[in-house]
């Protein structure tokens, strides 16, 4: 089943290593990954996605909770939880598909940031199954170009993960 | 007043109190070497190889409590150091390493003898610092020896460019750490305590399995006294021999790939199992699935939550300091008025005296050639199970744990978790230098002695007496024994070809060697051995070269599915 954690770490040089390096030797899945400083500037915040049975992924969270550096660790699976990801999409526009697209990234709420004569730049934000419904529904060889942040999860209502 | 960096590492060692520092000089740690030079309150060991000096500081620890120290130079430094800090990252030991690197503005750009240390050991340390301004070494040593000494133990290295060694700053050596992403527990739960009384007090064949945790916890009183009380049986995993003392009825052997019948069959059929300190690892249950084929509840205590379900999951899983743990079981225990039905402990102990009447053990000892467990028996005979044994792996390292009882913790040092071969020699050395008036013995074999081989030379250096009691079958017997059992008796490389005369070996070192080819001459060479206080003896038993280990549990069979004699 696919989890997110999230956890706050030391904002220290390695510490991001530390995380991907326990993944691939212990073989646990990493479905995505994104990491920034926090308000508090010692603190960075990660979201893993990641993807395992209930056992797998009580072990990743254990095995997080032990590297030095990690401070806390939560599973937003646990609880009820907002989950959003930024994609940036360069598609192809011109002609008649020109006004199709801008069309389409007005449905799925998406903003066109990046104007060419041949092409537009959109931004788009949501779940990742949004993002992956909007890449279904134009054409896909009218995609040019796409980078995806990885998701970023926070819990809903009053519960917040903090030191 | 400011002083160097350098300086700085030798007064932050001192002030942890550190005795021995076990190292190799080279360029990036030259001005640490130097400051060590002015002093003499830190007594350095020039080891010949610094996979030499992570087992030695290694074994230090694990003879003496305290945490080892190794210092070693920057790249091949460390890189030979690897194998030393993965071997005391698997048997979670308190070693502290300090790794010179080269000048911080030379990082990253392919230096001579760089590497990148932090990266290399990583995933062999509990944790590691690269110190990048020297203001800050002294608080990151301080941080290195608590992670190390703390929670579950485990090596860290601290890693300094050479540069940082030579600019200045103001000493001050923190008394206290804390770190708010480290808080590691000690007091378990006393709910989840309660429930495991209630399970053991409902059990009818119980079993105590306890293992290295109850040796790096300080907790073999504690353990005894349970065992005792309660009446029930005990096995010790390798790394927990001496936890619970081996020559007590209660004990009945060491359980796992090469445990006795008695305790492997227990640790299958027992209803109740209390782990202490254990971590249910391959060579200990086998097959999980097939250890699941019974029913049986399982009370886990341990300080690693990551030790916890990890292998098998566990009914009352209880997380802390294993000591502080048995001692509120202890008390708790006490206080019930029930107590385990007694009809039904007795009638598993007439299946366990059952089993164990199956002598799984038995060896012919009448044979005209030596066979090794004769050697580990006749060692125990001599030194009234009293030396401290170091071992190397393979089948003397099975053998020795079989046949030599210890009844105390710490007195049985081997690399259990990651099997480094060349262990035995350099941890020996830590371990005299530990307990300079004890026997100190190192049983190996003649392909593992041989990769640490190069120690002997320090042995001299520093007159360590240690005995070498060499099980030379001429075949990497483990190996050997494996390729006998599941590959044909296609021997492929395990035959130790063109060997050194060990006598003349050990000769050259400076030490006294001895060759010894006959049953009857065994006790009278060990006797001559312990009788010379001041000599390294090396004595080169030729033994059995067909001699296996039994029991033997197959890679992915049950602990039930033993080869027995």
């Amino acid at each position: 089943m696919r989890h997110i954690l999230s956890l706050l770490m030391e904002n220290e040089s390695g510490a991001l290593s530390r995380v991907s390096g326990l993944f691939s030797a212990r073989g646990y899945n990493i479905e995505s990954l994104t990491v920034a400083p926090t308000e508090d500037p010692t603190l960075s915040r990660m979201t893993i996605v990641t993807s395992g049975s209930d056992d797998v992924i009580e072990q990743i969270t254990k095995q997080l909770n032990k590297l030095i550096e990690i401070v806390k660790v939560v599973d937003l699976n646990d609880g009820e939880y907002i989950e959003r990801e930024l994609m940036l999409v360069k598609v192809r526009a011109s002609g008649k598909e020109r006004e199709e697209m801008k069309r389409m990234a007005d449905i799925f709420r998406g903003r066109v940031i990046d104007v060419t004569d041949k092409a537009y730049t959109i931004e788009l934000t949501g779940t990742g199954t949004k993002l992956n419904a909007f890449l279904e529904a134009i054409e896909s060889d009218a995609i040019l170009e796409t980078v995806r942040t990885g998701a970023s999860g926070i819990g809903r209502g009053e519960r917040i993960l903090k030191v | 007043m400011q002083i160097s960096g350098a300086e700085i590492v030798i007064r932050c060692l001192q002030e942890e109190g550190v005795e021995y520092i076990f190292g190799y000089p080279g360029g990036a740690v030259l001005f640490i070497y130097d400051e060590l030079f002015k002093q003499s309150k830190l007594k350095h060991v020039l080891v010949r190889h610094e996979q030499g000096a992570v087992h030695a500081a290694d074994g230090y620890a694990r003879a003496c409590q305290k945490v080892g120290v190794a210092l070693v130079t920057s790249g091949p430094g460390v890189t030979n150091a690897v194998t030393g800090i993965a071997t005391a990252y698997m048997d979670s030991i308190p070693v502290v390493i300090i790794s010179g690197q080269v000048p911080t503005p030379a990082i990253g750009l392919d230096a001579f003898q760089e590497v990148d240390t932090v990266g290399i050991t990583r995933p062999c340390v509990k944790h590691n610092f690269l110190v990048k301004d020297v203001k800050d070494i002294a608080t990151t040593i301080k941080k290195a020896f608590y992670l190390a000494a703390t929670g579950r133990p485990g090596p860290v290295l601290v890693d300094i460019p050479k540069d940082i060694t030579q600019h200045l700053a103001e000493f001050s050596y923190p008394q206290e750490v804390s770190m708010r992403s480290y808080t590691p527990v000690t007091r378990g739960h006393s709910g989840q305590i309660k429930k495991a009384i209630q399970l053991i007090m409902d059990a009818k064949r119980p079993m105590i399995y306890s293992g290295g945790g109850v040796i790096l916890g300080e907790a073999a009183g504690e353990l005894t006294e349970l065992v005792r009380n309660l009446g029930f049986p005990c096995t010790n995993t390798l790394m927990g021999l001496g936890g619970y003392p081996a020559t007590d009825p209660q004990f009945v052997g060491m359980l796992g790939m090469h445990g006795t019948y008695e305790a492997n069959m227990a640790m299958q059929n027992c209803d109740v199992l209390l782990a202490i300190g254990a971590r249910f690892d391959d060579r200990v249950i086998g097959n999980p699935k097939h250890f699941y084929s019974e029913d049986r509840r399982i009370v886990h205590i341990d300080i690693d939550p990551s030790s916890i379900s990890k292998r098998v999951k566990v009914d009352v899983p209880i997380v802390g300091n294993v000591r502080e743990v048995l001692q509120e079981l202890i008390k708790q225990l006490a206080a019930t008025r029930e107590k385990p039905e007694e009809a039904a402990l007795a009638a598993w102990w007439s299946q366990i005296e059952e089993w164990r009447s199956r002598d799984c053990l038995k060896y012919d000892r009448a044979s005209a050639i030596i066979k090794p467990q004769f050697v580990v028996e006749k060692l125990y005979e001599v030194t009234n199970g009293d030396a401290f044994v170091t071992s190397d792996v393979g089948q003397h390292q099975m053998w020795a744990a079989q046949f030599y009882k210890f009844d105390l913790p710490r007195r049985w040092i081997n690399s259990g978790g990651l099997g480094t071969m060349g262990f035995g020699l350099p941890a020996a050395m830590g371990v005299q230098l530990a307990h300079p008036g004890a026997d100190v013995v190192c049983i190996t074999g003649e392909a593992s002695i041989q990769m640490c081989i190069q120690e002997l030379s320090t042995c001299k250096q520093y007159h360590l007496p240690v005995k070498i009691v060499n099980l030379n079958n001429r075949y990497m017997g483990m190996v050997r024994q494996w390729q006998e059992f599941f590959h044909g008796n296609r021997y492929a490389e395990s035959y130790m070809d063109a060997l050194p005369d060990f006598v003349k070996l050990a000769e050259a070192y400076g030490h006294v060697g001895m060759k010894i080819e006959q049953p009857s001459d065994v006790e009278g060479a060990l006797r001559e051995a312990f009788s010379r206080k001041d000599d390294l003896v090396f004595l080169d038993f030729i033994t059995d070269q067909s001699e296996n280990v039994f029991p033997m549990v197959p890679g992915g069979k049950g602990l039930s599915e033993m080869i027995l004699v």
